[in-house]
């Protein structure tokens, strides 16, 4: 079957979809975005979180067919996705991140310890400079949930964070730095405002 | 594999009776899972996300009518008042991101003794409304579960919403677990105490082949607390009274041994479970007593 759908803010159209297949799957093999990760497909891991019409789900779990006509953000889009919301909304109507850019996306930029040359999202740069990032994979997921976080509650308490972030696992780090870069994110949001 | 994706509650109901075999799917959290794995490959998925009515819920006079896909996450902001029972058991669903999708609905769909909605929805009483092509029917929540995953619903049948009596005093709910999240139950206890009509009600999850009250318990304790006149004088239930609700909330169970626990962990765990809830309620009700009193 053939799926229309918005991705970080442009429509596209993926076909030959099996009708079992998960979105995780579409993005990642269809799409060409790989930057939701594919763990343990039960959900259990949060690696493949994105945004649905804006709330958070594990992409492995919704079905292909259910997101005809929905707006999805991965972490590909997070970046122009947090832009635009700190500069309240889209004018130009040209915004979102193209399926060229996306696929092409890279956290690296010119400096691969700093993010330097990048435009990255508060939340992205403060898992680089905590040291929030080890082997990387829960990384996006983590990001996705927390932006998302943040977007509702600028002021985070750690219990907070960790309830928003209990459905990401993480076997790298031990949660601490993870914890870090949120509360730096949020200490950075609220001097930016 | 078809994927149906009907648009309206009339066309899903038409579909289902065209395909009894079609297995709906709404927050996908269970279903999804089968077909990751290779477990389950449906002939047809009967898409219910386009079904916006399924989503919303309708505070009355006695009771909450749920409609089958309403998120975790929105009953747990939206209804803590009104069914503090369920909102608990809510809250201990998986984590936000499947609290987001999943939904009540498919907690009754799949029936699993462990689904975390059911021993909430036994204490508080309820009703499921289901509908196929040949009308409408309310199923008592005790009539539902009929076998380990599986329910009173037909093969034309689709469930439309739950209706959950409104609290008339405390709920609460306790589950056993390896950590806060992600946790499938060891096992479950919901209580919830009936001041006006002077009753308790229970529900246990994950130590039996369905979700089962604890009947023998809930008479013990209606009774006990009648003949003592705690709900008039809302003393403090006296600790051998406590101890054998404890002990027949047990003898309730009917559990496994399996990878989660031993049918003996879980037979004393939901005692330890029907005693600290009991405490829990109990206390509150007493507080909320006091305040009555105090503003009279």
């Amino acid at each position: 079957m053939r799926v229309n759908f918005t991705v970080n803010g442009r429509p596209q159209e993926a076909d030959d979809v099996w009708e079992g297949e998960s979105l995780l799957y579409v993005l990642r093999e269809r799409l060409g975005l790989p930057g939701s990760k594919n763990a343990c497909e039960q959900g259990e891991c949060g690696s493949c979180t994105v945004r649905l019409d804006g709330v958070p789900v594990c992409s492995c779990l919704v079905a292909a067919g259910q997101v005809e006509g929905r707006e999805v953000v991965t972490v590909e889009g997070l970046a122009d996705f947090a832009k635009q919301r700190a500069e309240g909304g889209c004018a130009s109507g040209a915004c979102g991140t193209s399926s060229q850019n996306a696929q092409g996306w890279d956290a690296k930029g010119s400096d691969s310890q700093t993010g330097e040359g990048t435009e990255l999202s508060t939340i992205q740069q403060a898992f680089i400079d905590a040291g929030a990032v080890q082997c990387g994979f829960c990384t996006p997921g983590l990001l996705v949930a927390a932006d998302e976080m943040l977007e509702r509650n600028p002021n985070p308490s750690d219990a907070d964070i960790r309830e928003a972030l209990s459905g990401n696992l993480c076997r790298c780090t031990g949660y601490e730095k993870i914890m870090d870069a949120v509360r730096l994110a949020a200490a950075r949001q609220s001097e930016a405002v | 594999m078809d994927f149906l994706r009907p648009a309206s509650w009339e066309e899903a109901l038409a579909a289902k009776a065209e395909h009894p075999t079609a297995v709906p799917i709404a927050g996908g959290t269970d279903v999804m899972v089968e077909i990751n794995f290779d477990h389950r490959r449906p002939e047809y998925l009967l898409d219910l996300n386009r079904i916006g009515d399924l989503c919303e819920w309708e505070v009355g006079e006695e009771s909450v009518r749920l409609g089958a896909s309403v998120p975790y996450t929105k009953i747990m902001e939206n209804l803590r008042a009104e069914l503090p029972g369920l909102a608990l058991a809510s809250h201990t669903v998986a984590s936000p991101q499947i609290r987001n999708r999943g939904g009540v609905g498919g907690n009754l769909g799949t029936a699993s003794p462990a689904g975390d909605a059911h021993p909430a929805l036994l204490a508080a009483g309820a009703e499921v409304e289901v509908e196929s092509v040949r009308g409408s029917r309310r199923i008592p929540i005790d009539a539902f579960y009929t076998g380990v995953k599986r329910n009173a619903l037909a093969a034309d049948e689709l469930i439309r919403a739950v209706h959950v009596k409104k609290a008339d005093g405390p709920q609460q709910f306790s589950k056993v677990g390896t950590r806060n999240a992600m946790v499938i139950a060891v096992c479950a206890f919901g209580l919830a105490l009936h001041p006006e009509t002077r009753t308790v009600r229970t529900g246990i999850g994950s130590a039996a082949p369905t979700p089962v009250r604890a009947k023998a318990a809930e008479e013990f304790l209606t009774a006990a607390l009648e003949e003592g006149g705690f709900w008039d004088n809302g003393q403090i239930i006296t600790p051998s009274v406590a101890k054998q609700f404890a002990n027949l909330c047990s003898a309730a169970c009917n559990p496994i041994d399996d990878v989660r626990g031993t049918a003996s962990y879980r037979r004393h765990a939901v005692g330890v479970m029907a005693r600290r809830t009991l405490t829990w309620t109990w206390e509150s009700y007493r507080g909320a007593r006091r305040l009555t009193e105090g503003a009279a």
